[in-house]
């Protein structure tokens, strides 16, 4: 045991002495970016920012929200990023965000932006629910590409259907939401009823679905553009599919969280998630960012998926979140063998 | 001059007991740290709600009138059974090929059966996908509809159980006495009346003691479940679900207690086996010289290399599967898998923060796990405080790993615990990867220390010999073997489990192991597996370095066992 201790104290002095070196202040950001994007979003911000050091705890959204939300007496992040608006205004009504007006932030779009006087949140880009068809598998099984989201319900396809777990994953929240919107509460949840009697599996992260829809592992995901788009580039034999519906879609928001004592460090992440550069970054993996007049065409995108995009009301969706996981928890969760 | 020599002698001896009595106290103090007061707190947790007030049984009520919930006891039963069933039954028929047969390439099955034990249990599950799933090359196999769900785990837990339950039957099998076969053969007793009547009751105990093992061993499991599950949920995997995914600590313990109870039901049942175990051979026992059966040796052989086959399959896959650049569409090989920095899960860092982690663990490990052992076999003080520390040390292998990491969070994450310093750093990794494996270690230290006369001490002592001169110069150097055991065996597992330390891991102590779950989570299957396999690699270079390192010792300090 004294050893332990001993190599506590030791660890404890290397990092002193390692964080003593570069004199760069630690900065924990919680975040649900996809891991393929921390490195060169962390990488541009330091390279304009030395003085301070991204530390990331990267989980799926659900997780992050319910990790920030456990740890509210004691909070262990000092600021968000990339974490689905949604949850940024269920966090902002508990009180556990610093409203920050970062320098610039008058260039986003003003949906983009916490419409208070001092922002809590500032919003990144836009992700956006799309379908991952995989050509190869579809036709073995004799499957069309769903059209609609109510194509999905069809008997055709059962068991070959597979979407993220809403409680986990802010793009399966997105969805849901989404769907309550625009069929309205009763036909939302007999929609889901009848999707639910195709679906094969309920995943944890947004992204699986594409991923095991670009591995012929199912014939059709339901997950977001970005991945999708990527996976094709990869050299998948996927398309995507944007349902006539509309499309379901959340915001990558910034934040910083009340009672960090990183203030400054937390507030010049803010500063850097509204510049031009930070946007034209996200604009690499997203078609709808931030601040107009950015965004290029990203390959395998639409060109018009904003016009595709939902009416969101993301005040009702945070209102509503716990309400709404809490249903379909008891409606689709734990349930095993979904299909049978 | 007399005078002052007795004198300082005297001082000497008390100043011994005085060490010995700490050592003792503090190996108490460091189980009852490490191990009690987190079950404890856990046990506790599970009758508080969110606000710390106590509220009586109203969790577990709440748990039990959720069917959803409940459902999962009975899929974790039925996993349990039905793998013990495969592994036992397979187990059994291998022990006897093994140690009763005339079957040739003995010494090569035995080796290739050690695999799975190598492989952190994720791996198997990776590879049934690879195998069985939508696009597995052996699809057309499967006798059901889907690898995901009771199948894919029965099949996953198989592989990585079976080399537990064949360890403990080779045991079991070994211990015959040739003189009842003789006696049944002049009598001309049927074999397979032989068989029921001599052969059965002598293992009888190595064989409920395995069901028990592989029982626990399968009920607990969380990795095989988490990959290859799909909507089956059982007991492990919901902890991991309250716990991680809606941050619901209070059901998490609900869960973690009844999942503690079919452990610790197999737990008493198994010692009070052991108990029985060691009167049964006499003395005057012939071992059996397996006999030669041209038909019979024969069928074992492809029984074994039938199993042996399935294990090999299991991890060829994964390897395989490694490094195709992009199944099943681009079947090209490439490293692309390996490039774990694009992952989630912590990438390259995680791989090496394993090592440390699990450098770490065998070093401390090896060193408090023998000390204790050696305390509690070997001196005379604190009779009491030996025997909780024997009664503590065995304690660990009742608790599920997923168990202990949560018992961990409560305890070490309370701000008042004066170790709270430790939390989120890769000591309280070592600590609990330690304590999830102690039982093992202790029982090797045990049987080891065990064989060495006591009249080492005894001599010693009244040579004035302090103890730990002794200890040094010969009970350590007599017991190197099963130290070296005992190192490597932590190190192996430190490197594989999931279960304990995916609660326990932080930003900055991200572990492989826990990697190759993210990596799942996150639908990178290759990676994932790719990952599974070196850690796979990583464990068998660290056992072919010890078998190289104890072959060289053995050879120069241990040549009086062959006198």
């Amino acid at each position: 045991m004294t050893s332990i201790l001993k190599k506590t104290l030791l660890a404890a002095a290397v990092a002193l002495t390692a964080s003593g070196a570069q004199a760069a202040t630690e900065l924990t950001v919680y975040t649900a970016l996809e891991a393929d994007q921390l490195k060169s979003y962390a990488k541009a911000f330091e390279s304009t920012n030395p003085d301070v050091k991204i530390r990331w705890v990267r989980d799926s959204t659900g997780i992050i929200t319910a990790r920030l939300l456990a740890e509210k007496e004691n909070p262990q992040a000092d600021a968000i990023l990339g974490v689905a608006a949604t949850s940024l205004l269920v966090l902002k009504k508990q009180d556990m965000l610093q409203p920050y007006k970062p320098v610039g932030v008058e260039a986003l779009s003003g949906q983009f932006v916490d419409k208070d006087e001092t922002p809590s949140w500032v919003g990144m880009d836009a992700w956006v629910a799309s379908i991952c068809y995989n050509r190869i598998e579809a036709e073995k099984h004799g499957l069309p590409m769903p059209t609609s989201w109510k194509d999905l319900t069809k008997p055709v396809y059962q068991g070959h259907v597979v979407m993220p777990n809403p409680n986990s994953s802010g793009t399966g929240y997105l969805d849901v939401a989404s769907w309550l919107q625009t069929f309205g509460e009763d036909q939302g949840w007999a929609f889901m009823d009848d999707l639910h009697q195709n679906i094969d599996r309920y995943t944890h992260s947004g992204s699986k679905p594409c991923k095991m829809a670009a591995s012929g592992e199912t014939p059709i995901g339901i997950s977001f553009a970005y991945r999708g788009a990527k996976l094709i580039n990869k050299g998948a034999p996927i398309d995507l599919g944007f349902p006539s519906e509309g499309l379901g879609w959340d915001m990558e928001a910034a934040a910083i969280v009340n009672g960090t004592d990183k203030l400054e460090a937390a507030q010049k992440l803010m500063d850097w998630a509204v510049t031009r550069e930070a946007n034209a970054l996200y604009n690499d993996n997203y078609a709808v960012v931030a601040m107009p007049g950015v965004a290029k065409p990203v390959p395998n995108y639409p060109t018009d998926i904003a016009e595709r995009m939902i009416d969101n009301d993301f005040e009702w969706a945070a209102v509503n979140r716990a309400r709404i996981l809490k249903e379909w928890q008891q409606r689709y969760d734990g349930k095993s063998e979904a299909k049978k | 001059m007399s005078a002052t020599l007795t004198f300082a002698r005297k001082r000497g001896l008390d100043t011994e007991t005085w060490l010995q009595r700490l050592i003792v106290a503090a190996g108490v103090l460091f189980l009852l740290i490490a191990l009690l007061m987190p079950l404890t707190t856990m046990l506790v947790k599970s009758l508080q709600n969110t606000a710390g007030e106590f509220i009586g049984l109203s969790n577990f009520v709440a748990y039990f009138s959720n069917a959803a919930l409940t459902q999962s006891i009975l899929n974790s039963l039925n996993i349990a059974i039905w793998t013990t069933v495969i592994v036992v039954s397979t187990a059994f028929v291998f022990a006897y090929a093994l140690t009763r047969s005339g079957m040739v390439g003995k010494k090569g099955f035995r080796i290739l059966t050690m695999l799975p034990l190598f492989a952190p249990s994720l791996l198997p599950a990776l590879s049934m996908i690879y195998l069985f799933g939508n696009q597995g090359i052996l699809k057309d196999w499967l006798p059901v509809d889907s690898i995901y769900g009771p199948v894919g785990i029965v099949m996953g837990l198989s592989f990585w159980a079976f080399p537990h339950a064949l360890m403990i039957l080779i045991t079991a099998f070994s211990n015959s006495d040739a003189r009842l076969y003789e006696a049944a053969k002049s009598m001309k007793t049927p074999p397979w009346r032989v068989f029921l009547t001599v052969t059965l009751p002598s293992v009888r105990y190595g064989l409920i003691n395995t069901i028990f093992v592989i029982f626990t061993l399968t009920i607990t499991d969380f990795g095989v479940a988490k990959v290859i599950g799909g909507q089956y949920n059982v007991l492990a995997t919901d902890i991991y679900k309250q716990v991680v995914g809606q941050q619901n600590f209070q059901m998490g313990a609900v869960v973690s207690v009844i999942l503690l109870l079919p452990a610790l039901v197999s737990f008493i049942v198994e010692r009070r086996v052991q108990r029985h175990q060691s009167a049964q051979l006499s003395s005057r026992a012939v071992p059996l010289q397996p006999q030669k059966s041209p038909l019979r040796d024969a069928l074992l052989a492809l029984f074994c290399t039938l199993v042996c086959g399935f294990l090999l399959l299991v991890v060829g896959m994964a390897v395989y599967a490694s490094f195709i650049t992009f199944w099943p569409y681009n079947m090209e090989l490439s490293l692309n898998n390996y490039r774990f920095d694009m992952m989630d899960g912590g990438g390259w860092a995680s791989y090496f923060n394993s090592l440390q982690m699990s450098a770490w663990t065998a070093v401390i490990g090896t060193a408090v796990i023998f000390l204790v052992a050696y305390m509690s076999e070997k001196i005379k003080p604190m009779p009491t405080a030996r025997k909780l520390l024997q009664l503590l040390a065995m304690l660990p292998m009742a608790v599920p790993g997923i168990v202990l990491g949560l018992a961990y969070i409560f305890f070490f994450n309370h701000p008042q615990n004066p170790f709270n310093a430790i939390y989120g750093t890769m000591a309280i990794l070592v600590l609990n990867t330690l304590v999830h494996f102690y039982t093992v270690c202790h029982l090797t230290a045990v049987t080891s220390l065990k064989q060495i006369d006591g009249e080492f001490e005894a001599v010693s002592a009244s040579l004035k010999v302090p103890f730990y001169t002794t200890l040094r110069r010969v009970t350590l150097p007599l017991a190197l073997p099963s130290v070296l055991d005992i190192s490597v065996y932590l190190f192996v597992n430190a490197m594989t489990t999931v279960s304990a330390v995916v609660f326990l891991y932080s930003a900055d102590t991200t572990l492989a192991s826990v990697a190759v779950l993210h990596m799942d989570e996150a639908g990178d299957i290759a990676p994932a597996a790719a990952m599974a396999v070196l850690l796979m690699l990583t464990s068998l270079a660290a056992k072919t370095l010890h078998w190289l390192i104890s072959h060289q010792i053995l050879q120069r300090t241990q040549r009086w066992r062959q006198c």
